[in-house]
């Protein structure tokens, strides 16, 4: 559309030819984002001069949280390990159940359209709830506690790996799907042997990753009492005790950078 | 023995390891499981999933045509320009900091220290962020926008280090060997490459960055989750609905539009 409402430059090449030059949407764009820029600092009420007057203001929790409460240590350990174990129990669920949802969602395996569009816009529908709101709705219908975050960190899994399997298996080469199709397998035979060795390595890599994700988010899911350690982050910040937050961060970092790295190393391998 | 059974025989040995992965992951599935009690469960938990989705169905509809600040519509809007902002700020102060921690530019345990930084950055939660940042600025949008930015330059980063370590260097040499200027080598050898790849990102970013504004309502960030925790505390269901039905509405429109302005980008 930009292309004829623009006026385009028409250039003659030494040979006779004519070529005309696109016109260039860059400034536009430029443009819109300045615009959208200003406007939303007007609506947030945008002021740097606040920043640099109170930014130290900053720093205060963080200071301190600076020498952190060693003794708190025996506290954390239990409803850090529940914290791992609800992204754990969430994301292996989630991960299986992905993969009969994603067959029925793309579109080449199954052959009634209706379903797989109705399947892809589940999922999107699934996947535009934020984590946090699925956990708070959660702990209304099942009560105050693990099973909760588990539960929320299930259906953001089945939505996230869902996804990007489909896309995967309606990318995956169809050649030797349909020559076993032909000597007769049934669907998901022929998916077994055809289609699920191609998007096995994203498959596991792209599980890997979300369960890396998984234990960040669940670190704050406590906040809305869905259990783990995010009700002690959430009790320490109520009780504006920064140190034992400092603990309880360092821990948390310690131990994302551990599975980071763990994840980090497989899906290498994978790939 | 013909061709096809050689090349299977070719194909090592992989029984012994799957069959101890299956097995650590029915471990590890059997140990997780500890952490489910079900005594916990209220017994009323049906009635309020069924009052949830009846007030999906029946929302209130004069707070989803609301013009006023606390009508849905404002809230969206204040919530995509916390999100919007947050984005902008997060993109640009995340270039240098990429550019800090890729390793074929500056030398390696520089680059290693700011990876860590980045690390630390990213784990901890923005919810903790948004209480530091309310201090600085007082409750409302602006400390969202703060939040917003810290949180995205973590993620930013590091997708950006991967585009610029694939920086195709053989373009430099050859723009050297006719005679660019350092700036004409940055602004036609290096910028192609990377804005398009950057723009992507930061577009994917903001996809995300929507998402978690609405929950910095939680600590009074400003935006739609504020109200939305409000409702559901106060069982106010139809109201939870009208909000919900707002923000999916919402975040399935800017998810189909950042999906097409992205493939449009990556395609050229």
């Amino acid at each position: 559309m930009f292309d004829k409402l623009l006026p385009t430059k028409k250039i003659i090449l030494p040979n006779g030819k004519e070529v005309t030059e696109k016109p260039a949407l860059m400034p536009f764009v430029v443009v819109a984002i300045l615009v959208l820029t200003y406007m939303s600092a007007v609506i947030t009420g945008f002021n740097v001069e606040t920043i640099i007057k109170r930014i130290e203001q900053f720093f205060v929790i963080l200071q301190q949280m600076v020498p952190p409460t060693w003794a708190y240590f025996p506290h954390i350990w239990q409803p850090l390990l529940d914290t791992i174990k609800m992204s754990l129990l969430g994301s292996l669920m989630g991960v299986l159940c992905a993969l009969p949802l994603a067959i029925l969602a793309a579109s080449n395996i199954t052959k009634w359209k209706w379903l797989s569009a109705t399947m892809k816009f589940f999922l999107s529908l699934l996947r535009t709830l934020p984590t946090l709101i699925v956990a708070l709705v959660a702990t209304f219908v099942f009560g105050l506690g693990t099973v909760a975050g588990t539960v929320a960190i299930f259906l953001f899994t089945v939505a996230y790996v869902g996804k990007l399997l489909y896309e995967q298996i309606e990318n995956a080469n169809m050649d030797a799907y349909e020559a076993m199709n032909s000597m007769g397998l049934t669907t998901i035979q022929s998916f077994r042997y055809a289609i699920f060795p191609q998007i096995l390595p994203n498959y596991l890599s792209t599980s890997l990753f979300c369960f890396e994700g998984n234990v960040r988010y669940a670190s704050i899911l406590g906040y809305v009492g869905a259990g783990g350690i995010g009700l002690l982050l959430n009790e320490s910040l109520g009780w504006r005790n920064y140190a034992n937050v400092g603990m309880i961060l360092l821990l948390l970092v310690i131990t994302v950078f551990i599975i980071e790295t763990i994840s980090e190393h497989y899906r290498k391998k994978l790939m | 023995m013909n061709v096809i059974e050689k090349q299977y025989k070719l194909e090592p040995n992989r029984r012994v390891t799957q069959l101890v992965t299956i097995f650590i992951l029915c471990l590890l599935f059997v140990w997780s499981l500890s952490a489910i009690e079900l005594e916990q469960l209220t017994t009323n938990g049906f009635t309020i999933a069924k009052n949830i989705l009846v007030g999906m169905v029946q929302p209130d509809l004069s707070l989803l045509v609301n013009v006023t600040t606390s009508g849905v519509p404002y809230l969206l809007i204040e919530t995509m320009a916390i999100a919007f902002l947050g984005t902008v700020v997060g993109s640009i102060l995340a270039i240098p900091l990429a550019f800090l921690s890729a390793s074929n530019i500056v030398p390696k345990p520089i680059a290693y220290v700011v990876r860590f930084l980045l690390i630390l950055i990213r784990t901890i939660p923005a919810i903790v962020y948004g209480l530091m940042f309310i201090r600085v600025t007082g409750p409302g949008p602006f400390a969202g926008v703060l939040t917003m930015s810290l949180v995205s330059i973590g993620m930013l980063s590091k997708l950006y280090v991967d585009v610029i370590e694939d920086l195709d260097i053989s373009i430099l040499e050859s723009m050297e060997s006719i005679g660019c200027t350092t700036l004409e080598k940055i602004r036609f050898g290096i910028l192609p490459q990377l804005l398009a790849s950057f723009l992507s990102i930061v577009i994917y970013r903001f996809d995300m960055n929507l998402r978690d504004a609405t929950v910095l309502g939680l600590v009074g960030a400003g935006g739609i989750g504020a109200p939305l925790i409000f409702a559901m505390n106060a069982y106010r269901w139809s109201e939870v609905g009208s909000i919900l039905i707002g923000l999916i509405l919402l975040i399935l429109i800017v998810e189909y539009m950042s999906n097409k302005i992205r493939t449009k980008l990556v395609r050229g």
